[in-house]
């Protein structure tokens, strides 16, 4: 490619993206348009991977019918999610299995969220409530990325996780207007579920590495710190209608901004979990390789029959054009 | 003991946690698997049958009390499911042995009651509907290991060969179902499980079907020990709060 056509491709780009145009799989991108989405959506894919075992630790425990039967479908769509974006992110050039090599090797991340434990039934529900929302706060912009093979998925995606995300709070709901221990259950989750949340929006608008590419490039619509406020804003009342607390002592609204201000977020905290040091970092990622690695034979065994399907199809079909020949 | 369902038809107690309680313990199981499959298509797949499988337990287990009574507050000696479901998980072949010996069953049992006009009926002939797909995911999932690689294909025998003596149990009648020819049933069942294993390159077992003092007694309430071990996981919240709703 000339210097010149690969300037007027790049500035063709810019233009269709600043224009709102999506931009489809076979359509000219730059390299590092196509990393970053790749990074981004592999990482979302893994998040839902990931955060299927925080809820499935606590399905053979579910202490209703109803509820077992809501998690279980709640599980069984987050792997589903992590299907759609597999094959979204397949539309670049990758390939899930390549991704998933990449997630079991520790060189691509998921959310750092689901690193955190689920040690109460509780926490079924505060995840539904607080990580679901976080992340549909998160994802609702993402329906409107520039690449549409990604924003489509995410259509799909976020009808569902609203879903959870009501189902969670009802849980909470019915925690909260139950027994005393279950009250103190659910205020005991959302204690601790609370700041991890918030981390999810990701690291401070000023320490963002990728924030203001993902941004001109339309892939992001808002800022960190923008959704981390909105999410804010809308959980602050929430928490109120489900007569629990936040775990925050400098969280009050203020006038002037129209906004909730907040207290600060233990940073350290974040980095360090996103470092490989939380409290699940190591089971998580040791359970996803187990699974991986004790499905091989199985895998090796689907391949292995298909290909024996194969042949054989093409013998029959050989012995039908031998037979027409005759 | 009879309940009355929600047509004003009388319900046989044991028929309906018989196969109630099947469902349930079968559920869990796969429930187990959640997290841990061998392909994301496999965790879509296993949790939908679970869910299926929920959906009947709930359904049958309505029809006579309390869902949540019923299943979280009986001990190990009153429910009445097969010891074949409650067997764990072991690995995947061992999982799909079970999956097929169970669901040619339920099918074709379900079919039967659909087709009658006993108070099961409206729920066979919905069941019957999701037993055909499991039945389906079980078949493909046998001729795949079977015709795999020998790795494969050993680990599917070894997982038929360890089940089969939990087989008998399901053709024994139980009560309230006694008009159900149960023998032709075991028939059919016994023609489909060798279709299936020719197919496959899998030898059908040649052990006995039932098994020593209590194998094939579930339904009376004899259960295998892993059973009690599931029932402690299972019902441990539920029983932590006396009285609470969820």
């Amino acid at each position: 490619m000339t210097a010149d056509l690969g300037a007027q491709l790049a500035a063709a780009f810019d233009a269709a993206v600043a224009a709102d145009e999506r931009v489809e799989p076979r359509d000219w991108m730059p390299e590092e348009y196509r990393a970053s989405l790749v990074r981004q959506m592999a990482q979302h894919a893994h998040s839902e991977i990931i955060g299927m075992q925080p809820e499935a630790n606590w399905i053979t425990r579910a202490p209703s019918l109803r509820r077992k039967a809501i998690l279980m479908a709640k599980v069984q769509d987050e792997a589903g999610h992590g299907l759609y974006l597999y094959s979204a992110a397949e539309t670049l050039g990758t390939s899930r299995d390549e991704l998933l090599d990449k997630l079991h090797a520790g060189k691509q991340k998921y959310s750092s969220i689901f690193n955190y434990p689920t040690l109460t039934w509780a926490d079924v529900g505060a995840v539904g409530w607080l990580v679901d929302g976080a992340a549909i706060t998160n994802q609702v912009p993402i329906c409107r990325c520039s690449y549409g093979p990604y924003a489509r998925a995410m259509v799909r995606i976020c009808k569902e996780e609203s879903f959870h995300q009501r189902q969670g709070f009802e849980l909470l709901m019915t925690l909260s207007k139950g027994t005393e221990a279950q009250h103190a259950m659910a205020q005991d989750a959302v204690d601790r579920w609370w700041w991890p949340s918030l981390m999810m929006f990701g690291p401070p608008d000023d320490e963002s590495a990728h924030s203001a590419q993902s941004m001109a490039w339309r892939i992001k619509r808002h800022s960190n710190d923008e959704l981390r406020q909105r999410f804010v804003d809308i959980a602050v009342p929430q928490a109120k209608a489900l007569g629990l607390t936040l775990p925050d002592p400098d969280l009050k609204w203020n006038e002037e901004r129209g906004h909730h201000d907040f207290g600060a977020i233990d940073w350290a905290e974040f980095w360090d979990v996103l470092k490989g040091n939380g409290p699940c970092n190591e089971q998580r990622i040791s359970q996803r390789r187990a699974a991986h690695e004790e499905g091989a034979w199985v895998r090796d065994a689907a391949a292995a029959y298909a290909e024996k399907q194969a042949a054989q199809q093409a013998a029959q079909r050989a012995g039908q054009n031998e037979e027409a020949r005759v | 003991m009879t309940g009355t369902d929600t047509t004003g038809s009388t319900v046989a107690t044991a028929a309906a946690l018989a196969l109630g309680d099947d469902a349930l313990i079968l559920s869990h199981r796969l429930g187990e698997w959640a997290g841990h499959a061998p392909v994301l298509e496999e965790e879509v797949a296993l949790a939908n049958i679970a869910l299926d499988l929920l959906g009947q337990a709930r359904v049958l287990l309505s029809l006579i009390g309390d869902e949540d009574e019923l299943a979280f507050l009986r001990e190990e000696r009153s429910f009445r499911n097969l010891q074949l479901v409650e067997q764990p998980n072991g690995d995947f072949a061992h999982t799909i042995a079970r999956q097929l010996l169970f669901s040619f069953y339920q099918h074709e049992l379900y079919g039967e009651l659909a087709r009658g006009e006993g108070p099961f009926a409206p729920l066979a002939a919905k069941a019957v509907k999701e037993t055909a797909y499991h039945r389906d995911h079980a078949e493909q999932w046998t001729l795949r290991l079977g015709d795999g690689t020998p790795e494969s294909h050993g680990r599917m025998q070894a997982g038929l060969d360890a089940l089969w003596k939990y087989t008998g149990e399901m053709f024994q009648p139980v009560e309230g179902l006694e008009d159900l020819d149960w023998a032709a049933l075991e028939g059919r069942w016994l023609a489909e499980v060798t279709g299936v294993l020719d197919r496959a390159g899998l030898a059908l077992p040649a052990g006995p079907r039932t098994g020593a003092w209590a194998a094939g007694a579930g339904r009376q309430g004899l259960h295998t020990e892993p059973f009690g071990l599931l029932l402690a996981e299972m019902q441990h919240l539920h029983r932590s709060h006396p009285g609470a709703s969820w």
